[in-house]
Parts: C-alpha cells; sequence; structure tokens
C-alpha cells in the first residue's frame, strides 16, 4: 500500500496505545454469573418464589437505571450489568417469601436514590443493593424477617415460617440451635450447605465460596476485606460469643450464619463504596467484622452484616484519604 | 531461582515474534534527510551550516550551546539546501537541517583509537560528548552529563539497560545478539569514566538468546554480571530497573545518582564504544519498523534524519488497513500525524498498528475505584485519584497524591476497566500545578 496516500487518515492520539481488555461491564457480569451457584441454591431451597423476587429486583434496577438517565438526559447505561448485578444481589439479600411490592420498591430505591441521584456508576457513597434491603427492612420490618423453611421441594404448599439460626441464637442460645440441626456437626453442615431460613441467596455458604473462588482467581477481588472481616468476626465470636464466659463463644456458627459470607465476598468488596488501597482493605474488613458483632451480640437485630457494611462505607473516604499507597522512594520524614 | 523485578507492572501482549529473530539491515539512505538541531533534553544547538554549504559524513552541523547539550553532525554527505522549522516526533517545529545527499559517503576526518581503554576518563568522556551520543532508549538525554556526576554522588554501579520492556520493540534486543562485545566494551568505558568496579547488563527473560550472547561476551569479565529480568513493563523504566537489580530506591524526585547508580541504554552502550574506538559520531541508530500494519516487520540501521515514511516502504510498506503510526513503543510512544518526521537518535522503532490491533480511546467512563491501577503502578501512585481530581479540575489537590513522582508509564491506562485518559489527565495536571 502506498505510504504517502494513507498519511491523511492516520489516527493521532496520545499514548499509551493498546489498552487491557478489561472493561466494566466484562466485570459487571462475571460477577453476575459467579453469583449463580448461590442464587441457584437458593432457588432450589425456596422455590419459584425466589426466582420471581429477584426477577422483580432485576427489573425494576434495570427500569430504574434507564428511567433516571433518561430523565437526567444522561447515556443509557443499563447493558453495562451494573444496574443488573445491584437487581441480583437485593434479589438474593431478600427472604423469598416478601411480597411482589417490595423488591420492586426497594430495588429503585437502591438504584434510581442510591446510585444515580449521587451521579451514577462510580460516584454513590453507599452500596446500592444493601441500602435497597436496608430501606425495606425498616418500612416493612415484618415481611423482611418473616423466614420460610427450606423445602427442597418444587411444590405449590405454603411452607411453614421459621426463624433463622442467627435468631434462634440471639433469643435462645446455643442448646436450642443445637436442638433444631440435630448436633453440631449437623449443624455446621447444614448452614454451609445452605439448609436453613435466611435470605435467599445467602444460605448456601458453599456455594457462595465457589463463587467467591471464582472471582479471586479472576482476581476480580481479593482477599483483602473478606479475609480481615471474617477473621475479625470470628475473633470477636469466640472471645465474647460465648454465653458461660471469655473464649466460649463458637466462632463457626457466626461464621457460616446469616448474610456474613454473601457480604464479605460480595458486598463489602464493592469496588466503588470500598477503600482502593490494601491496607485500607484490610481496616475496612476489621471495621465491618467489629460492627457485625457488635450489632449480633450486643443490639437488637440478631444479624449485622448489612448495617455494618453500610457504617463503613461512610468511612471510605476518610480511609482512602489517611491510608494513601507507599509511594516509590518516598522518603522518611524527619522524626517519624 | 526467581527472576528480578519491581512492585506493579504489567504485561500486555509482548508482539516482539514480529521482529526478534529479524536480522539487523542497513536502510538505504534516503536522497535527502532532515536533521533537527535539537535532539536531545536540554540546550539546543547553533546551526553551523548556510544553504549551500557542502558537508560532509559526520560534520558537526549543530554546536552545543550549553553544557546540557549535544552536537549535531550530518549523516550524509552533501549539499545543505534548506535550514527550516519541521515537526519533531511530539509535534512541536524544531530548526532543522535538510542535507542533499551527494552518494559519495565520504567522512569527514575521524580519530580512530585502537588503544581506547588506555585513554584517560576525562578524554574518553570528551570523545562521548564530541560524537553526540545521548540516551537512545527514547528519552534523549546527554550521556556525557550522565557521565559526569557531581563529587557528592560517589558511584559504584552501571547498568546497561537491556530490558526492552516495551511491547513490539526489538532493536536493543538484536544489537545484543548482533554486536555484544561492542555493547560489553561500551559498558567497560562507563565503567573506567566513573571509575566503577560493577557494571550489570540487564535484560528481560524473553530474550534468551541476548541473554546467552550477553553472558558469553562478558564471560572473561569478572566485574560485570548480566542477569535476567522478569517480564514486566515498565521493567526498563531506570528506577524500575535499579530497584530489580540492586534492591536500592531512587528517592521520590531523585536521579539515579542519589544511589550510587547510573544507567545506559543498550543502544547508547554500543555508540560509546564507537565513539571511542572510531571516533565515529552518532549518525546513525537501530530502529524497529514493526506492527501488523506495515508488511514485513524489520530491524533496519537508519541514518539520523531518514523520513520514517523511507523506513515504512522499505519494509514492504503498509497493509492490513493501517491506523496508527507510533514512534517508540504503544505505551509511551508519540503517533505522528505526518510520515515526513525524521529519525532522530531517540527514536527506537516505528510501529504502524493496524485495524487489528488498533483500540479507539475516545470514549471513557466514570473511575469505578477499582484500584486496578493503584495495584500496577510502579511509583505505588494512586492514578485513580489523580485522575479525577483533575478530571473535576481540583488541580492542586493532586499535588497530595504525588503528581511530580508519576513518570507517565501508561501502565494506569493500559489496565482501566473504565478505558479512562488516566496519564492524560495527569499531563493535564503537571502542566497547570506550580510545582
Amino acid at each position: 500500500m502506498a505510504v504517502a496516500k494513507k498519511q491523511q487518515e492516520l489516527v493521532v492520539t496520545v499514548s499509551p496505545h493498546i489498552r487491557s481488555e478489561e472493561t466494566v461491564s466484562k466485570i459487571m457480569w462475571t460477577v453476575s454469573i459467579s453469583l449463580m451457584p448461590a442464587f441457584i441454591m437458593g432457588v432450589y431451597y425456596f422455590g419459584p418464589k425466589a426466582l420471581l423476587v429477584t426477577a422483580l429486583c432485576i427489573v425494576s434496577a434495570l427500569f430504574s437505571e434507564w428511567l433516571v438517565e433518561k430523565m437526567a438526559g444522561r447515556e443509557i447505561t443499563i447493558s453495562d450489568g451494573s444496574a443488573f448485578l445491584t437487581g441480583l444481589l437485593l434479589g438474593m439479600n431478600m427472604p423469598a417469601s416478601a411480597p411482589f411490592y417490595i423488591p420492586l420498591i426497594s430495588s429503585f430505591v437502591a438504584v434510581a436514590i442510591t446510585k444515580q441521584l449521587f451521579g451514577g456508576l462510580g460516584y454513590n457513597i453507599f452500596n446500592p443493593a444493601l441500602v435497597g434491603r436496608a430501606f425495606a427492612l425498616i418500612t416493612w420490618p415484618r415481611a423482611m424477617t418473616t423466614w420460610i423453611e427450606p423445602t427442597a421441594a418444587f411444590v405449590g404448599m405454603d411452607a411453614k415460617t421459621t426463624a433463622t439460626p442467627l435468631g434462634i441464637l440471639k433469643e435462645e442460645g446455643m442448646h436450642k440451635l443445637l436442638e433444631v440441626f440435630g448436633d453440631k456437626m449437623s449443624l455446621y453442615t447444614q448452614l454451609l450447605v445452605g439448609h436453613k431460613a435466611g435470605s435467599l441467596g445467602e444460605v448456601s455458604v458453599i456455594a457462595i465460596l465457589i463463587g467467591a473462588a471464582f472471582l479471586l482467581y479472576k482476581r476480580y477481588i481479593t482477599w483483602h476485606i473478606p479475609v480481615s472481616y471474617l477473621a475479625t468476626v470470628a475473633v470477636i465470636a469466640w472471645v465474647f460469643g460465648g454465653k458461660e464466659g471469655l473464649f466460649t463463644g463458637d466462632p463457626l456458627v457466626h461464621l457460616l450464619s446469616g448474610g456474613l459470607m454473601l457480604g464479605a465476598w460480595y458486598m463489602a468488596t464493592d469496588y466503588v463504596t470500598c477503600p482502593s488501597v490494601r491496607k485500607g482493605q484490610i481496616v475496612f474488613g476489621i471495621g465491618c467484622g467489629f460492627l457485625t458483632m457488635l450489632i449480633r451480640l450486643k443490639a437488637g437485630y440478631p444479624e449485622g452484616v448489612m448495617f455494618a457494611i453500610l457504617l463503613m462505607n461512610c468511612f471510605t473516604p476518610l480511609i482512602d484519604r489517611n491510608l494513601k499507597s507507599k509511594v516509590f522512594g518516598a522518603r522518611k520524614e524527619a522524626g517519624k | 531461582m526467581a527472576l528480578l523485578t519491581f512492585k506493579g507492572g504489567v504485561h500486555p501482549p509482548e508482539h516482539k515474534e514480529l521482529s526478534n529473530r529479524i536480522p539487523i539491515r542497513d536502510a538505504t539512505v534516503p536522497k535527502q534527510v532532515v536533521i533537527p538541531l535539537q535532539q536531545h533534553i536540554g540546550a539546543p544547538t547553533k546551526c553551523l551550516v548556510e544553504i549551500g554549504q557542502e558537508v560532509k559524513k559526520g560534520e558537526v552541523i549543530g554546536e552545543p550551546t550549553g553544557f546540557v547539550s549535544a552536537p549535531v553532525h550530518a549523516s550524509v554527505s552533501g549539499k545543505v539546501v534548506a535550514i527550516k522549522d519541521v515537526p519533531n516526533a511530539m509535534g512541536r517545529m524544531v530548526p532543522s537541517v535538510i542535507i542533499e545527499n551527494d552518494g559519495k559517503e565520504e567522512w569527514t576526518q575521524l580519530e580512530d583509537h585502537p588503544d581506547y581503554m588506555k585513554l584517560s576518563p576525562e578524554k574518553l568522556r570528551e570523545k562521548i560528548q564530541k560524537a553526540g551520543i545521548v540516551g537512545m532508549g527514547g528519552a534523549a538525554f546527554p550521556t556525557h552529563v550522565k557521565l559526569s556526576p557531581p563529587k557528592e554522588k560517589p558511584i559504584d554501579i552501571v547498568i546497561i539497560n537491556g530490558a526492552e520492556c516495551e511491547p513490539y520493540l526489538t532493536a536493543d534486543h538484536r544489537v545484543m545478539v548482533e554486536n555484544p562485545k561492542e555493547v560489553i566494551e561500551g559498558l567497560k568505558i562507563i565503567m573506567k569514566i566513573l571509575g566503577v568496579q560493577k557494571g550489570y547488563v540487564g535484560i528481560e527473560n524473553n530474550k534468551p538468546d541476548a541473554i546467552e550472547k550477553m553472558k558469553e561476551a562478558a564471560s572473561g569479565e569478572p566485574n560485570i554480571e548480566v542477569v535476567a529480568l522478569q517480564v514486566k513493563y515498565p521493567q526498563g523504566a531506570e528506577k524500575m530497573l535499579i530497584k530489580a537489580i540492586t534492591d536500592r530506591e531512587v528517592p521520590a524526585g531523585g536521579l539515579p545518582m542519589d544511589v550510587g547508580v547510573v544507567v545506559q541504554n543498550v543502544g547508547t552502550a554500543f555508540a560509546i564504544y564507537e565513539a571511542c574506538r572510531y571516533g565515529k559520531p552518532l549518525i546513525e541508530r537501530v530502529v524497529t519498523v514493526t506492527g501488523l500494519g506495515v508488511s514485513s516487520p524489520g530491524n533496519l540501521r537508519a541514518r539520523i534524519g531518514t523520513p520514517v515514511g523511507d523506513l515504512i516502504n522499505e519494509c514492504g510498506g503498509f497493509s492490513n488497513g493501517p491506523m496508527k503510526v507510533i514512534l517508540g513503543g504503544p505505551m509511551m510512544g508519540f503517533a505522528q500525524f505526518t510520515l515526513d518526521v525524521p529519525v532522530t537518535k531517540g527514536t527506537s522503532g516505528v510501529l504502524v498498528l493496524s485495524e487489528k490491533e488498533y483500540v479507539p480511546s475516545e470514549k471513557y467512563g466514570p473511575c469505578i475505584r477499582c484500584g486496578r491501577c493503584i495495584d500496577v503502578c510502579p511509583m505505588g501512585l494512586m492514578p485513580s485519584m489523580l485522575s479525577i481530581l483533575s478530571e473535576k479540575e481540583f488541580f492542586e489537590d493532586t499535588k497530595e497524591y504525588n503528581l511530580f513522582d508519576c513518570f507517565e508509564c501508561g501502565t494506569c491506562t493500559y489496565v482501566c476497566p473504565s478505558k479512562r485518559p488516566i496519564v492524560q489527565l495527569i499531563r493535564l495536571a503537571k502542566s497547570l500545578v506550580k510545582r
């Protein structure tokens, strides 16, 4: 090809001239896919209702994103997967028995208010799905704390309502938990596999860990927040969690129950609302763990993951500002 | 053994296979050369020729106007036909001497020194200065200045930079494979000038043939060690290279000499040898012409002043829908709007990106604070915050995030999933903030 002829059409831009293949939508869709094992387990235990609740959350999330962007004259970004992911996560944080308007309205609160009104992707202070859930919990406290028993059978009968393991632990103590689940081994196994009452996507710890392992392998998340979070919970549960005095608590029950795994691996690690420097992430994880256990052991709610992460979201800018990355060749200041 | 490296960095597709096995060949000497009177960082040169004047190959046509400057030589023999401003690789207009080649290849008088190692350090440095040698890795900083450290900064290590960490480029690779002895001689000259006992050659591990040849060439030199480095961009950045090989950290805002190290590029070492041995000025260099947008990539020894269009033609012309012509590598190189721009002392490659390799970069999204840029930044900065602050025009606040420690390697921008022009936002802030 003649060189001179082509010259007019050359593209001139600034360096770098090559880019990695990673994109925001690829990240969002991959995270959504990694949630599938946990979601499928939720549907397996709670039936078509779980499917419906989640679908309503997702539809409402996408609609809310579209609506606000349309009204604000911004670019429509519903295909980037981030609203889908928020809807999916919110759905997985709901009891399968939630009436249809709860997913619809709280998903609107999550996406339209928490995310879009703060400026859209990247600008929100709080984790949208968790704000949606907090809104639902405060607005419809009864519906949001009515749990149905996992049945595994896809039958139309009305499932019995029951309490979550953490609810039992809080109200009646460890002995009651063992009474309900049999012995300790059987308790741990059922908590791990997911045969327990709870939000539809949080019940199967093993399924969540499979998804999380995939994200770790893809390097979409790192160990820093989840591990520091879980370790803090374990230590506090062990030291202060027992009724018979210090160091008599059962850390495993706390680790395997409630929304902790879903929260630690999927909600606390939300890029936008967690610190972006590793050492800050560890502080963030420890803070989440501390607040979670403070609520679980001392506050009115049996579960504290949601409020713990939301509270720590407030500290994210402060943490990022004070725990900056270590600059190459930074001089040690005198006297420090 | 674990390969030496630094913290951070990325590994983009290398694409070195396009040209790394192709031997260096001499490019056709053009009918006309365009020689910019400033090809280096520092003071410009004063033009010594007039239109119509006959010049010989190697004759000084631009005289340095300060210490941090380097003379410019005619790269062909012939007649000066014009002296005018032409765009350089960065798109800036630079006064340049245009010489019509008479084809006689007549050299000016050169000073031959078979016993160059017996010369005094001062004399050797002077020969390097007279030859107009500058850093040939791309920065083009006058070499004799780097070889004149102040007394209070004692140097104890010299490193030859053979990392060539930019994807696509293979010029240094080929020089090491084909002229290993000369590169080692160049290193020995530098060590003698600086009175240094320890020399290293750092080479990324994707050039096993170069490592082998260089080790062979250095086998009789107990003071010289050839070390393999992990393949990672920007391994060839001075500070990263020094960290990898010596585990010394150049202080923020400081220079390699602050930790007792001087780094020189492979091509520069070769030019130093030629200058000291034969008195040859820097009038040609090896340039990699590559990318899927060029028909037959290769490594050409081109005269300074050869238009890049000539080099592309020499490599079979364009193919596969050329989109971008870049001088240098894909990470830090400069896209060109004209193919008349000449090869200068700092031109390491002519990269033609085809439709297949071209990535449009106009559209970008908000920062999602994923922290990838922080993980990969070799300088340990927070490019995400720098880009957000610059985008929102909080320029002064960027200083709190160590704005001026950024050397614009582009690693952050490469990994950004939102495709944000982070480096460009940082450049913007740098130009608007007072130091």
